[in-house]
């Protein structure tokens, strides 16, 4: 009869032969992806970009993974769109938090701010009514966001760390408060018919010198199918991380870098740090104001119940999960967050509970996050090694 | 040594959570009705099952799924299957499960969606769908002007309800002073306004509050100073509860009067004591007075009350049932079957106009009186 | 110039009255902010599920009150003196004892773990939240997501008036009202009179101070840490009495509003600062009040983080500035 002890530890002494297993693998996996000669890599990565085009259209007999094979599921490629539009929300986010290390809690917003121009200047049924084409409105949009970024920046980033973050998340609560009580935003009733981005109804008299005249819907963009906008989404998502990635290698990474690390040491190594963490802000919102208004085009109607706080404290749980400064971790963890509630939806009322565990369960057994980015799990082991010196010495 | 631990077994937990995924979905099939047997229909409930405003979409789909049900005993042949599209009364929430719903060919119907919010939010995906849509309880009044062929609605709406709440509380209440205070939710809103048109020069003082709010200082302030005779309420029991009980607390004496969205349970638990001799106004008939059987075969169902909207989500379950037993097959049949119904329901006489709204003379807005902890019918306002 | 003469019109009249409302609203925020202070102080961590802490409290006090025999409409008349301090007493005990254990559960499952990993701070609020969404789905499962109703312990009696005149109501004061304010005066008191007078208190002054240091003098960092933990609880506890008498009726989704609130109030008092999260509670509370007197109820939250905003841009520390034990640079 063995006692319970021993046989736990059997069962550990297992579990860590396995896993000593699966490190060589991946370790190896990471050796043998890199040593895979480059037009190869890139055909592989080529091919996982068309198999998520693809998606919404694959259904494997037997891996339901199909949120709309469930009973009661929803639309799947309806989810689909939605997850894409929040990673390119995360990707954002990730800006902020991940690479310049501001804890932005409001960060939803700018999201706000980028669904409700869209909605404002290019619906019929909006008291503007100036009825702009989709690609005139997604402009005005990224750049209302971006000033809307500075214009909270300027003030507040002077404020450190947790200060920064309740503010960001009071700014957050106020532009939801006042979407929901102003006319122009029109609460809860919402703004309905916002325009799609293949349509255009523009009969202009530019100064009376020429006019401009478009009449088209191309009827590609449907609300009954949500698969072009997932598309859509997924286009920009890929351009945005091209440019965050070559922005992030790039002197303004680096100094993102620096302040996240050392602000002090940052500023006496000549970084200007304010002036950078502004950039970060300003970038950051700019996405985030891209993926708002690319929501309020998919859903086609605008209200304020899409703007709750507790979504903008998912998306950074949402990045914190997937691990925080890599890009596909926070991908990753978008889709963690977002994917398995849906996926789950037969767990009913009981879904958000198990969220809540899983989440405290994942963050302390991975609190570098699912795949976090290689420097900062370097950085984070050797908190580690500084804590146990700590307790050693102690 | 520990860390590898950990990552193992978060390693292992990751694993038996896809395995999981994997093998707990094929058993979950939809498509039976009960007895294995597969139908060919289906009909839809849409409306909040979870969520904080569940308690008002359960009597809807208790409904559906008793006339579900009888069709299916009565019908065998032409056996139909209630999917269940919970959208939490969350107007973000819906447009993904009306696609689901429109991709589905064999839905022939939908009876919902519940609230004003999700309706409009997918109002346009219905209408691309040529999915025909019934609900029982959305009363915003520009829902059947937007030009959506597929929608109707088996009640009145709130340009009915708002006006004969300001007829009730000017004529049989003989209020001449009346605060309005609404949720700045969608429905409450147009609830508010509809029925300060038809109040005129008694209006008094109008607030809003927010949903979830718990501590309403401010607005019983306001309330106290003006002393009213009525208070009326445009929203749901969540914050009416604790509302009618705060007034109470400051020692005026005024009636509370609130909307559909205050007939529930929560509102008597919300405001306790203070609920006593409030007044709540509805569209919707008191289950007992439906005509024919339905209070007491819903009674002998579920075991409890027939709740508000039953009655009306019945009949609007009922209009596809018949429409599937007289061998519609498609939507743009159903459709036009629907347009064409007409027939006595269990709660009013169901004929839709051009609009999808049920004639004028055939709405009528109830009232009820909160006695004893109880919400119990009291007259229909003429 | 129109619309600020109208609205002052409107104010005016309710001054009084908002005044008084204001500051019992205030006393909830404080007391809970308390609990955000007490463990900002101590760990820098803004524990985001102390708005949970918070409301096991308010079911615990119901949950004792129906068994002693008083439940929300029951038909019970209100009962006498005695019974009446009976029932507080075992209402606050319970909710302070139960807010209390969840909020040293709540450290040992949610960050304890990390802390022993020096894991950064944001990883902490992530646990919390997770914390935070566990506790309160938990109750909405367990209460079938329906409110509850407190029954009438306290009817509010006025116990006198405030009369300024100049076309300004005369605000009367019930004897709920000045409860609530004075408990949070006592329980700020307490609270300060232990951490400064105490061995325990200076044990949460030192860890506050420099967590190595007062390590290498022999203080149990743990165990300090769960006491600051149990006393936020408490406190929460106390103000989950007081709100039950106040609001009366209670459900799984009123936390995490007034859980921000109240954390609004810690920063804008100094967190980390006792005296700061009363006079700080005691601040938003009145402005808030008075704000959605002026504007319009609508505007009463946003007038609520306006305010924190602004504090926050010239005093980027709080009203008080913050420290626990006055030694953080």
């Amino acid at each position: 009869m063995t006692t319970l002890k021993e046989r736990y530890y059997a069962v550990a002494d297992g579990v860590r032969k396995a896993e000593a297993g699966r490190q060589k693998w991946a370790q190896g996996l990471r050796g043998r992806w890199q040593s895979i000669p480059k037009p190869v890599r890139l055909l592989a990565g080529l091919a996982g970009v068309v198999l998520l085009f693809a998606l919404p259209n694959i259904a494997i007999p037997g891996i339901p993974f199909r949120t709309d094979e469930i009973p009661n599921g929803i639309g799947f490629s309806f989810v689909l769109s939605t997850i894409a539009i929040y990673v390119l929300v995360a990707v954002g986010l990730n800006v902020v938090v991940g690479m310049a290390g501001l804890l932005d809690l409001g960060y939803i917003g700018f999201y706000a701010v980028g669904a409700y121009t869209v909605a404002i200047f290019g619906s019929p049924d909006s008291i503007v009514a100036t009825k702009y084409p989709w690609l005139i409105c997604v402009p005005i949009a990224i750049a209302l966001t971006m000033v809307s970024g500075v214009i909270l920046g300027t003030p507040t980033l002077r404020l450190r760390g947790d200060y920064l973050a309740i503010v960001t998340l009071g700014f957050g609560e106020i532009i939801r408060l006042v979407a929901v009580n102003l006319r122009v935003t029109n609460g809860q009733r919402g703004i309905p018919s916002v325009p799609a981005p293949d349509e255009a109804h523009v009969d202009w008299n530019v100064f009376g010198w020429f006019r401009i005249k478009f009449d088209f819907d191309l009827d590609i963009f449907t609300p009954m199918d949500a698969r072009p906008y997932y598309w859509l989404a997924l286009v920009l998502i890929i351009v945005v991380i091209l440019a965050v990635r070559s922005m992030e290698r790039s002197r303004v990474g680096r100094s993102w870098l620096a302040i996240r690390e050392d602000e002090d040491a940052a500023s006496i190594m000549g970084v200007e740090s304010f002036k950078f963490k502004l950039w970060a802000f300003a970038i950051g919102a700019a996405i985030g104001g891209l993926s708002g208004a690319l929501f309020a085009t998919r859903n086609v109607f605008v209200n304020s119940g899409n703007f709750n706080l507790l979504l903008s404290v998912m998306f950074v749980a949402a990045i914190v999960l997937g691990g925080q400064g890599n890009i596909l971790g926070v991908v990753l963890g978008t889709v963690i967050v977002f994917y398995l509630p849906e996926r789950f939806r037969f767990l009913s009322t009981k879904r958000e509970l198990v969220f809540g565990l899983a989440l405290i369960v994942i963050m302390v057994l991975r609190p570098q996050g699912l795949w976090p980015s290689r420097r900062r799990a370097r950085e984070l082991q050797d908190r580690k090694l500084e804590a146990k010196e700590a307790a050693a010495g102690a | 040594m520990r860390r590898n631990l950990v990552r193992a077994l978060t390693g292992v937990a990751v694993a038996a959570a896809l395995i999981g995924t994997a093998a707990c979905a094929p058993s979950d099939k939809s498509g039976d009705n009960g007895d294995g047997k597969s139908c060919t229909y289906k009909i839809a409930m849409m409306g909040p099952i979870t969520g904080d405003n569940a308690g008002l979409g359960k009597p809807i789909l208790q409904a559906v799924q008793l006339a579900v049900e009888k069709h299916n005993s009565a019908h065998a042949d032409k056996c139909v299957t209630l999917e269940q599209a919970d959208d939490k009364g969350d107007s973000s929430v819906a447009p993904g499960l009306a696609q689901g719903l429109v991709a589905n060919a064999s839905v022939l119907g939908v009876v919902g969606p519940a609230f004003s919010g999700p309706t409009s939010a997918t109002g346009s995906i219905f209408e691309g769908g040529k999915l025909p849509i019934i609900s029982a309880s959305a009363t915003r009044p520009d829902l059947s002007t937007k030009g959506w062929t597929t929608f109707h609605r088996s009640l009145g709406n709130d340009a009915s309800q708002g006006p004969a709440v300001g007829k009730f509380i000017k004529e049989s209440l003989k209020a001449s002073k009346v605060f309005v205070i609404d949720d700045t939710s969608d429905y409450g809103t147009g609830l508010s306004e509809e029925s300060k048109k038809a109040l005129g020069s008694a209006v008094v003082g109008y607030e809003q509050i927010q949903p979830k709010q718990t501590d309403f200082s401010a607005v019983v302030a306001k309330v106290k100073t003006a002393a009213p005779d009525v208070v009326f309420f445009a929203g749901y029991y969540a914050e009416g509860g604790p509302l009618a009980k705060q007034i109470k607390g400051t020692g005026i004496k005024t009636t509370f009067v609130g909307p559909d969205g205050i007939k529930d349970q929560g509102f008597i638990t919300g405001a306790a004591d203070a609920a006593e001799g409030s007044i709540v106004t509805c569209p919707c008939i008191p289950a007992e007075k439906a005509t024919g059987t339905f209070a007491a075969d819903y009674k002998a169902r579920f075991k409890e009350d027939a709740g508000t909207y039953a009655a009306e989500a019945f009949d609007a379950a009922n209009v596809f049932l018949d429409g599937i037993t007289s061998g519609v097959t498609d939507r743009a049949k159903m459709l036009d079957f629907v347009n064409k119904y007409d027939k006595d329901g269990v709660s009013k006489h169901i004929k839709f106009d051009a609009h999808g709204e049920i004639a004028a003379d055939q709405i009528v807005i109830w009232t009820y009186d909160v006695k004893g902890g109880q919400i119990i019918a009291r007259e229909p306002i003429k | 110039m129109n619309y600020f003469s109208d609205r002052w019109h409107d104010l005016l009249p309710n001054l009084g009255d908002l005044v008084v409302a204001g500051l019992t609203q205030g006393a909830i925020y404080a007391l809970i902010a308390l609990g955000y202070t007490l463990v900002y102080g101590v760990l820098q961590l803004i524990n985001f599920a102390h708005s949970e802490v918070f409301l096991v409290g308010t079911y615990a006090s119901i949950i004792v009150w129906g068994w002693i025999g008083y439940a929300a409409g029951d038909g019970n008349p209100v009962p006498a003196l005695g019974t009446v301090i009976l029932l507080l007493g075992a209402g606050t005990i319970a909710a302070s004892l139960v807010s209390g254990g969840t909020a040293v559960l709540i450290e040992r499952v949610a960050y304890a773990p990390l802390r022993r990993k020096n894991a950064p701070r944001l990883i902490f609020l992530i646990t919390a939240i997770g914390a935070s969404v566990a506790i309160s789905e938990l109750v909405g499962e367990l209460t079938n997501r329906r409110p509850w109703g407190v029954p009438l312990l306290v009817e509010p009696k006025t116990q006198f008036v405030i009369d300024p005149g100049m076309s300004i109501n005369p605000a009367p004061v019930t004897n709920l009202q000045i409860g609530i304010v004075l408990s949070a005066i006592v329980m700020w008191f307490l609270l300060d009179t232990f951490l400064n007078r105490s061995r325990f208190g200076l044990g949460i002054r030192a860890v506050a101070q420099n967590e190595d240091t007062a390590a290498l003098m022999g203080v149990n960092k743990d165990r300090v840490i769960m006491l600051t933990f149990l006393l936020g609880g408490l406190a929460a506890g106390v103000a989950a009495t007081l709100y039950n008498l106040k609001i009366g009726t209670i459900s799984f989704n009123i936390g995490f509003l007034l859980g921000l609130k109240a954390f609004t109030a810690a920063v804008l008092g100094g967190i980390g600062n006792l005296r700061g999260a009363l006079v700080g509670g005691l601040v938003l509370g009145l402005v808030e009040n008075l704000g959605a007197g002026f504007f319009g109820n609508k505007w009463i939250d946003v007038v609520a983080f306006v305010i924190l905003v602004i504090v926050l841009m010239f005093r980027p520390t709080g009203i008080l500035g913050d420290s626990l034990g006055r030694a953080r640079a």
